[in-house]
């Protein structure tokens, strides 16, 4: 199968409206960016999303939301997030929020063909209502997995078989969204050859990826710039 | 006689063992970061995926993918490791991270928490808190006595929607350190 793609817009050629999406990234590190610009071009809407954060301070994934596009989603954390803020309160949108170490399990579990799995994260709040209640050595709730028809994700560098590196904090959901999508298309500021990351440092082995193109024009805004002795 | 934000986290700090792994929350508890000393040998955890926080970058080492929890950008020190959600959650769920130190909306009587919204009015969202509450081995608020209208935020029983039941351990305020009992609050130290 050939996986290298000339840019995101042949790399999403099969998606569709109404079609549950995962996007990689924390706040804005690490989001797949040549994919968001894309999809806010693309005429596709009823999108079920799931990501952690849909976006911050106006960027991200936020440009598809302002574009209503967005259905459903799920994700951890809002702070940050006004124009999603908003949405929620004129109910312009259904989220549901997860705790985010459900949120990343639910995810791992799609991957791992695991059907459901008990923990006292969310017990006794809005959070379990509804759900199965198992007591172990404290009472757990019951939660199931989080599948989805695309992911996009990004990475420092990728091969053409679809192996991924990250740099620094940047794997965050994107190596468990990988294995939990039918399609994951990867964008990577390094397209590199076979064997260019040793097999050792792989951190997402190709198997995941179905789709991989170089990305261009990378902005990597930080959204919370702190040095060392400076104020604030 | 009431504390100072500093004077607050060094109680927080005083609660540290050496050699434990703390994972700090967003807002006051980012604080703690700075008044820990190096020879405490605390590994420092952002559940975005990094144990082993030193502090802020020099201006030359600042990374766009290096960052916490807060989206704030910042330095490891040597020993440190980054690893997906999954993992870092795994730290945090699976019982092996000894301290973590959150804010709070109101604590109550019973050990329960309410830190992630406000009905009809603010809604954050829980990130980690919830997973951080019923993972940590030590489970520390640090918040302000009361809120901007002047309301105690330790009360009796918590009327916003829970973070957690029956799952802190410490409170530190301005005024003191402070202990559920069940019924009220032990007051373990106090500002004066």
């Amino acid at each position: 199968m050939k996986k290298v793609c000339k840019d995101a817009n042949e790399a999403l050629s099969g998606f569709k409206s109404g079609m549950t999406l995962m996007s990689g990234g924390f706040g804005l590190c690490g989001i797949a960016e040549n994919c968001i610009d894309a999809l806010e071009q693309l005429p596709v809407k009823d999108l079920t999303v799931i990501s952690n954060n849909i976006g911050n301070s106006g960027r991200g994934l936020v440009k598809i939301l302002v574009q209503k596009k967005i259905k459903k989603a799920y994700c951890s954390y809002v702070g940050g997030n006004p124009d999603l803020e908003k949405q929620m309160m004129n109910n312009e949108i259904e989220v549901e929020l997860v705790p985010q170490g459900t949120f990343s399990e639910r995810i791992r579990a799609a991957g791992m063909g695991i059907r459901g799995f008990y923990t006292p994260t969310g017990y006794g709040t809005l959070i379990a209502e509804g759900k199965e209640v198992k007591n172990f050595d404290k009472p757990c709730i019951l939660e199931l997995p989080l599948h989805a028809d695309y992911a996009i994700i990004k990475a420092q560098k990728g091969d053409k078989y679809g192996n991924l590196w990250f740099k620094e904090t940047a794997k965050n959901f994107s190596p468990l969204m990988a294995m939990a999508a039918k399609v994951t298309i990867a964008e990577v500021e390094e397209l590199v050859e076979l064997g260019d990351i040793p097999a050792e440092d792989v951190h997402v082995p190709g198997l995941f990826v179905q789709h991989i193109f170089q990305g261009k024009n990378y902005k990597n805004d930080i959204e919370f710039l702190k040095i060392d002795g400076e104020d604030a | 006689m009431s504390w100072s934000k500093e004077q607050m986290a060094d109680q927080v700090v005083k609660l540290f063992t050496p050699g434990s792994s703390v994972n700090l929350g967003i807002g006051m508890p980012t604080m703690v970061a700075s008044r820990i000393t190096p020879e405490m040998d605390i590994m420092i955890h952002s559940e975005n995926g990094v144990l082993g926080v030193k502090g802020r970058p020099a201006k030359d080492e600042v990374s766009p993918t290096l960052i916490n929890a807060g989206k704030e950008t910042i330095s490891i020190k040597p020993g440190a490791s980054f690893f997906d959600s999954a993992l870092s959650f795994g730290m945090i769920r699976g019982g092996h991270i000894d301290f973590c130190v959150l804010g709070g909306m109101e604590v109550d009587a019973k050990g329960n928490l309410a830190n992630w919204m406000v009905p009809g009015k603010k809604v954050t969202g829980m990130g980690g808190a919830m997973d951080l509450v019923n993972g940590a081995k030590q489970v520390i608020i640090m918040m302000s006595h009361a809120d901007k209208e002047g309301n105690v935020k330790l009360v009796e029983q918590c009327t916003l929607p829970l973070t957690g039941v029956g799952v802190v351990d410490l409170v530190v305020t301005e005024r003191g350190v402070f202990k559920p009992n069940g019924k009220g609050f032990d007051t373990l130290v106090s500002a004066g």
